[in-house]
């Protein structure tokens, strides 16, 4: 399974948006988590530094600097763990009692809180570890700093930290493959359904949507797919069938008639002869058109579906210049063709012949004396494209879409010869074969490109059986 | 010529039947497939018609029992079926041609004495000669009263045919099988043109005019 499409599919997007909130609710949720245990560690730190503050300007308060120089040298000598900091400091800043050797360079902040580097002293030689503290002024221009040592504190809030990241991390990834999978088992399903409606518009009107056995909704889904799958195809094969059967059985009666009237022609005197032989005509006619239709309808149901071999497509469009030249010259027309390098399609050989046959035909009907029609077949990309343009009085823009209609005719009049079911066989044919009808105006002229995708490359040795 | 009709529809026969009569062919016919099989083993046919579907047996199978046996009577296929897979099957299963009903009865007659003709001159050629118009098959060089016609190499394959078919009636739809190789529907009348100037080439100039049109079927040589 490509990337491409699970990026783009709506099940990824859902997955993402599930990813984004999620993380979200999770950096909220761990966020709450360190502020209630880290934050509570240091807020703790802080109120005990606070009441020990409180608790020594209430000792200067009452016995005077005599009772906190003891009372600071009873915490500095007895500490409670020896991670105390204190410090007591006259007017020029020297130290008067404590247990630091000179008052901290760093500026507190506006509450007094100071956050500094303990050098020293410790058991395990020089070392350099982080205090908090908090300063403040007494009266008669002492300044007091209380504070601890919160190495072990910082030790602590970042094993936490990175126990927290960590978790997070690990949760949004899971996420994230959840998310995936998810997509792509729901994807894989839709893919099916995508897959099968192509099949079913490329002509195979018996491919249906796969079920999994699960009965969850997309099972639900292929069921109510399949179900009017079947009922479009009953009444596709209904509408065929009328279509059929008024075509059918016109067609016994009119070959009689037809049958009656050339046995009469051989026993009518001279003088009927041309108006017998005008009716045989009018009966062909009708018999052209309703062989016609039914052949588009046989197309069109992908009768030949099964029975596509390559083909190429140079000799066959040599060979339709070289029928149709002579016709064109005989209305004063030039009719040229290129085709050199072998293009092999997979298609039948007779059905390609007659859409092809049809453009020119159209082609040499359309274009006044004087003028030019081309076939040129050449190899673009993945594509034979056949181009037939001609130099006659194209199809207004408007008309365009609806040129391939069954007996629509672009001369409103339809005064000119044909049963505009020409361009309707080419449209079917094309469709049989995967193949684009493009139409574009020359001004004056038209040229109607047909894009037949070219067969796959282990066809093209093949000599193709053509029979 | 000696036809058997192996046709289903009463109606259809009764009408091949009646305008093969006029044309003076002797045709016999067969209503269902087992009694079809059963006129055709017995043999003493030019050239049998089968329905592809009749009931009771069907015609690929008729036909495909002949072939088995060593009946190598021409057999045109006669079909409702007009698509190329069914001629293809139809032809695969050892018939001789395949028309698509409905048909004309002229083409159905003009292939039918294709099929017998056939039958008699199977030799192989080098030579073929139609009164003053000669064609050498092995210099490719066509003739008419000593002086030489100059054609394109397929005028050269449609003479040949005509030629080969002096005196029958051929019909558009069997050129643009026999001489053009596709089977389809012009819309425009492309062969009449080709016949023109063919026409033109061998008959200019000329007394006597060897290529005819018969009207509401097709073309003719004969002298």
């Amino acid at each position: 399974m490509h990337l491409g499409p699970i990026l783009k599919s709506s099940s990824f997007r859902v997955a993402l948006l599930y990813m984004a909130l999620m993380g979200t609710s999770m950096v909220a949720l761990l966020g709450f988590i360190h502020w209630s245990t880290a934050g509570y560690m240091a807020r703790q730190l802080d109120a005990t530094i606070e009441a020990e503050v409180q608790g020594l300007a209430e000792q200067y308060r009452n016995s005077g600097l005599v009772g906190l120089v003891s009372a600071v040298t009873l915490r500095v000598t007895r500490g409670t763990d020896g991670s105390g900091v204190y410090l007591l400091v006259g007017s020029d800043r020297a130290p008067l009692v404590g247990n630091l050797d000179r008052w901290p360079a760093a500026a507190p902040d506006p509450e007094g809180w100071i956050r500094f580097d303990l050098r020293g002293s410790g058991a395990r030689g020089e070392e350099v570890h982080a205090a908090r503290a908090k300063t403040f002024r007494l009266r008669g221009d002492l300044h007091l700093l209380v504070g601890r040592d919160v190495r072990d504190l910082e030790a602590t809030l970042g094993l936490i930290r990175a126990a927290l990241a960590w978790g997070a991390g690990l949760a949004l990834a899971l996420a994230l493959m959840g998310g995936w999978l998810m997509s792509a088992g729901v994807l894989r399903r839709i893919e099916a359904i995508t897959r099968t409606s192509r099949e079913i518009m490329d002509g195979d009107l018996s491919r249906r949507v796969p079920r999994d056995g699960s009965g969850d909704d997309f099972d639900q889904l292929a069921d109510a797919l399949n179900r009017m799958l079947d009922r479009i195809l009953a009444l596709m094969d209904r509408v065929r069938q009328v279509a059929d059967n008024i075509a059918h059985d016109l067609r016994t009666p009119l070959m009689r008639l037809r049958t009656r009237l050339e046995g009469l022609g051989a026993m009518a005197d001279p003088g009927l002869q041309p108006a017998l032989e005008t009716a045989v005509a009018d009966a062909d006619e009708l018999l052209g058109t309703f062989n016609a239709l039914l052949r588009i309808s046989r197309i069109e149901a992908g009768a030949h579906r099964g029975d596509l071999v390559p083909v190429d497509l140079a000799p066959l469009v040599r060979d339709l210049a070289e029928l149709y030249e002579p016709l064109a010259a005989d209305r004063g027309q030039t009719l040229r063709v290129a085709a050199t390098a072998p293009l092999w399609v997979r298609g039948d050989r007779d059905l390609l012949f007659q859409a092809l046959a049809n453009l020119v035909d159209n082609a040499v009907k359309y274009t006044p004396p004087g003028g030019r029609v081309e076939v040129a077949a050449r190899l673009d990309g993945e594509f034979a494209r056949v181009r037939v343009s001609d130099s006659g009085p194209g199809i207004p823009a408007e008309l365009r879409e609806r040129v391939f209609e069954r007996f629509f005719r672009a001369d409103a009049s339809r005064s000119t010869p044909g049963s505009g079911l020409g361009l309707s066989l080419v449209q079917a044919v094309a469709q049989s074969l995967g193949a684009r009808i493009d139409l574009v105006d020359l001004d004056p002229g038209l040229a109607v490109t047909l894009s037949i995708p070219l067969a796959p490359a282990g066809d093209a040795a093949g000599p193709g059986s053509n029979l | 010529m000696r036809v058997l009709l192996v046709e289903d529809d009463p109606q259809l026969a009764a009408f091949v039947l009646k305008a093969l009569g006029e044309v003076g062919a002797v045709a016999d016919h067969a209503g269902d497939g087992r009694e079809g099989l059963f006129l055709a083993a017995g043999g003493g046919y030019d050239v049998l018609i089968l329905d592809r579907m009749l009931p009771k047996l069907d015609g690929l199978a008729i036909l495909r029992t002949l072939r088995a046996s060593g009946d190598s009577t021409p057999v045109l296929i006669l079909s409702a079926l007009g698509e190329v897979e069914d001629r293809v099957a139809g032809l695969r299963a050892g018939g001789d041609d395949y028309l698509v009903k409905p048909f004309a009865f002229s083409e159905l007659h003009a292939r039918l004495e294709a099929l017998a003709r056939r039958r008699v001159g199977e030799a192989p050629t080098t030579r073929l000669q139609v009164a003053d118009l000669d064609m050498d098959l092995l210099a490719r060089e066509v003739r008419r009263g000593g002086s030489l016609i100059p054609l394109q190499p397929r005028e050269f394959r449609l003479l040949e045919y005509l030629m080969r078919h002096a005196g029958q009636v051929v019909t558009r739809t069997m050129l643009l099988e026999q001489v053009w190789d596709y089977h389809f529907d012009p819309q425009t009348n492309v062969i009449d043109v080709h016949i023109s100037r063919l026409r033109a080439k061998i008959d200019k100039g000329h007394e006597q005019a060897l290529l005819h049109t018969v009207r509401g079927a097709g073309y003719v040589l004969r002298p």
